[in-house]
């Protein structure tokens, strides 16, 4: 679960860091009152749970009060594409207003878990406000990184290393491993998947400040961590996603127009790629998961359905656990109630195969049935191309 | 001979008595998996299953030598339980459990690593030996025994993937799910190496996803072995979107890193078979097979 900037900024602004001067503003006028209370030049900075908002025009500098309204104006109750979002870009509620900090250098940051080292680990780099993957390809002699475990935590010296490697003035260094020794047992005690600070500020005034913030947690670890619930926004999120959340099921917009219905996370991704391999385009990634119910079933070709670029629909179900005529079930109830006017194509294979067909067949509604796997693609592809 | 487990392996659950676990452990036994107690806190003293149960993985240790056993609890018990069959001299674990938080995994493995243990999981359908012994909840089947040997993040690509084997004529020395999340015991190198010096296996099937690094460790692997068996691999996730979790917490191109497209180019270098087309595994095995 990601959190917005300016939560993250709370959460550090708790732990001791210090931030530039800011506050949300919901309206254009707001910012240009804020503008002026803080001082200008100002940062105006779209909430938005992606990244790359600099470069997609999220955040902008006003110099003037009646400029940040007319800027806010530009960006509130519109929607910001990021190269980290889908086409359609995320709502902008609401904007940081931030005063502008004349710094003498910044850095990078960050935290988070080291999957192939299987550790956590510490980076920081001598140049921040970048992309730290791609300085990792670049320039690696300006990254420093130090893995250590959740048990032990980051240790003083580990903290000191990062501190020195900065090259900050030595007040800074005292300073920063305080704050990142603190940051790394929050990490571990609040279950978090990645931290960044990023840039983290050398002010022209000789200070360390956290310029900007990201923060994701495990949403495995939600269950004993209740009070972080509160922070999910789910205006970021696609209507349809999180309509799937509150039903189990895992579901994800893409842009074709053959929507999928699958058991299993890597069927559903197999039968995406084949989609593609013969020449389709899949509309969504769709798992109904394992435990599932007919209901979940129903709400899930519902929500297929409901995407008006989906133009057939192909459904793979390979029985274990799940049950085909319980996904038969589930299928009709939904296409009889929708009087279904788009070709479904059906793929089913293992527990109760023959009851589910059975099903499927004597609902009277045009399913098409495919042997295999790969007929079923197939089919599917040609089905999207005719013409409706 | 299979790998991990055969007909004689002694098979503990813990958590046996809940819902999930009967249903899975009453499959196992109808298998023929010599399952020979449970652990449920509370319900010591139990038959269940006619299995006896156990209040600590401790003592069913000491009762009924077990030797590897199947973790059905809830996720967030799912690394102590873990830590408690390690602690307790089992060497082979395997944890069904999903939703493990992953800093309970990554304590867990270091927490392995102190005792010697290995740790099949967690989020996967466990492994089979087919015709031996099944320590999971795949459709048992699907399978038959036979000479190819599968490795895979996924759980009904897996049953997909042994299904058109099956269909192919060809049987499998074992099935090994190794686990949809970010962090998990064995991987594809280490159950790379076991089905190397296996004789009954004669060739891999490995089955990826993107994430991770696992598909490119599994490439260096097989290239400074000089690996002697053909291994095939199919990679899901070529039409996946970046930043995106595809249903297992570990399916996540994160920051350009883990994308199908790179593990298929390392596995390419590394002389794999790679399968482009998810319904052709076992026809390629096959061929792959009968062409030497």
């Amino acid at each position: 679960m990601l959190i917005h900037e300016f939560q993250a900024k709370n959460f550090l602004q708790r732990l001791g860091w210090k931030i530039p001067p800011a506050a949300l503003a919901e309206s254009a006028e707001e910012a240009r009152r804020l503008a002026l209370e803080l001082g200008c030049p100002v940062m105006l900075k779209a909430q938005v749970l992606a990244g790359g908002r600099g470069k997609a025009g999220g955040i902008l500098k006003a110099t003037t009060p009646e400029e940040a309204e007319r800027l806010a104006s530009r960006l509130l109750g519109h929607r910001l594409v990021t190269a980290q979002t889908a086409s359609q870009g995320l709502p902008v509620a609401r904007l940081l207003v931030e005063r502008a900090i004349n710094l003498k250098k910044e850095y990078y940051c960050g935290l988070a878990v080291d999957r192939k080292n299987e550790a956590l680990v510490a980076i920081v780099s001598r140049q921040g406000g970048l992309n730290i993957e791609e300085l990792s390809a670049s320039r690696p002699e300006l990254i420093k990184k130090i893995f250590f475990n959740p048990d032990e935590g980051l240790k003083q010296f580990q903290a000191r290393q990062l501190g020195y490697f900065l090259e900050l003035p030595e007040d800074l260094i005292k300073e920063f491993v305080v704050r990142l020794k603190q940051l790394a047992g929050f990490f571990i005690e609040k279950d978090l998947k990645l931290l960044e600070i990023n840039p983290l500020v050398w002010s022209e005034d000789d200070r360390l400040l956290a310029v900007d913030a990201r923060m994701e947690f495990d949403d495995c670890s939600l269950a004993r961590q209740p009070e972080l619930t509160a922070l999910r926004d789910e205006s970021q999120e696609n209507e349809l996603e999180k309509e799937a959340r509150k039903f189990g099921l895992n579901y994800i917009k893409m842009d074709g127009n053959i929507g999928c219905l699958v058991n299993g996370a890597g069927l559903a991704m197999a039968t995406m790629d084949i989609i593609k391999h013969f020449g389709g385009q899949p509309a969504n990634f769709l798992d109904i998961g394992g435990g599932v119910t007919e209901q979940a079933v129903s709400k899930a070709f519902e929500l297929l359905l409901a995407d008006s670029q989906v133009v057939t629909a192909l459904i793979n179900i390979f029985g274990g656990i799940v049950r085909c005529d319980l996904v038969a079930r589930g299928v009709v109830a939904t296409a009889g109630r929708l009087s279904l006017d788009r070709p479904v194509v059906v793929r089913l294979e293992g527990t109760n195969v023959t009851e589910g067909r059975k099903i499927l067949e004597e609902s009277g509604l045009p399913f098409t049935f495919a042997r295999d796997f790969e007929q079923a693609a197939r089919l599917a592809v040609e089905l999207s191309r005719q013409p409706r | 001979m299979s790998i991990l487990v055969d007909r004689n392996t002694r098979v503990l659950v813990q958590g046996l008595t809940g819902k999930e676990a009967t249903f899975h452990a009453q499959k196992m036994l109808e298998y023929g998996t010599r399952l020979v107690a449970g652990v449920t806190p509370g319900k010591g003293g139990q038959v269940h299953l006619g299995l006896p149960v156990f209040n600590t993985v401790e003592e069913a240790v000491r009762a009924e030598e077990p030797e590897v056993s199947i973790i059905f609890v809830p996720p967030l018990a799912g690394a102590e339980a873990i830590m408690e069959a390690a602690a307790a001299g089992i060497k082979l674990i395997i944890c069904i459990t999903e939703g493990i938080p992953v800093l309970d995994m990554l304590r867990a493995k270091n927490w392995l690593k102190r005792y010697g243990a290995s740790l099949i999981g967690p989020n996967t359908p466990g492994l089979i030996s087919p015709g031996q012994s099944k320590v999971g909840i795949m459709p048992g089947h699907i399978h038959r025994p036979g000479s190819v040997g599968i490795i895979s993040r996924s759980g009904t690509l897996t049953y997909e993937a042994v299904h058109q084997l099956t269909a192919a004529g060809l049987g499998q020395s074992t099935a090994v799910g190794i686990g949809g999340d970010p962090v998990v015991g064995l991987k594809f190198f280490e159950l790379l190496e076991m089905f190397r010096v296996d004789e009954q296996t004669r060739a891999v099937v490995l089955i990826g996803e993107i994430g991770g690094k696992a598909e490119e460790e599994a490439a260096a692997y097989l290239k400074a072995s000089s690996y002697p068996k053909p291994v095939l691999a199919y990679v899901a996730g070529l039409t996946a979107p970046p930043g995106k979790r595809l249903g297992h917490a570990g399916a996540i191109i994160e920051g350009g890193q883990g994308s199908a497209r790179e593990k298929i180019d390392r596995l390419q270098e590394a002389g794999v078979k790679i399968v482009d087309n998810p319904a052709r595994i076992g026809q390629m095995t096959a061929e792959l097979l009968s062409g030497r």
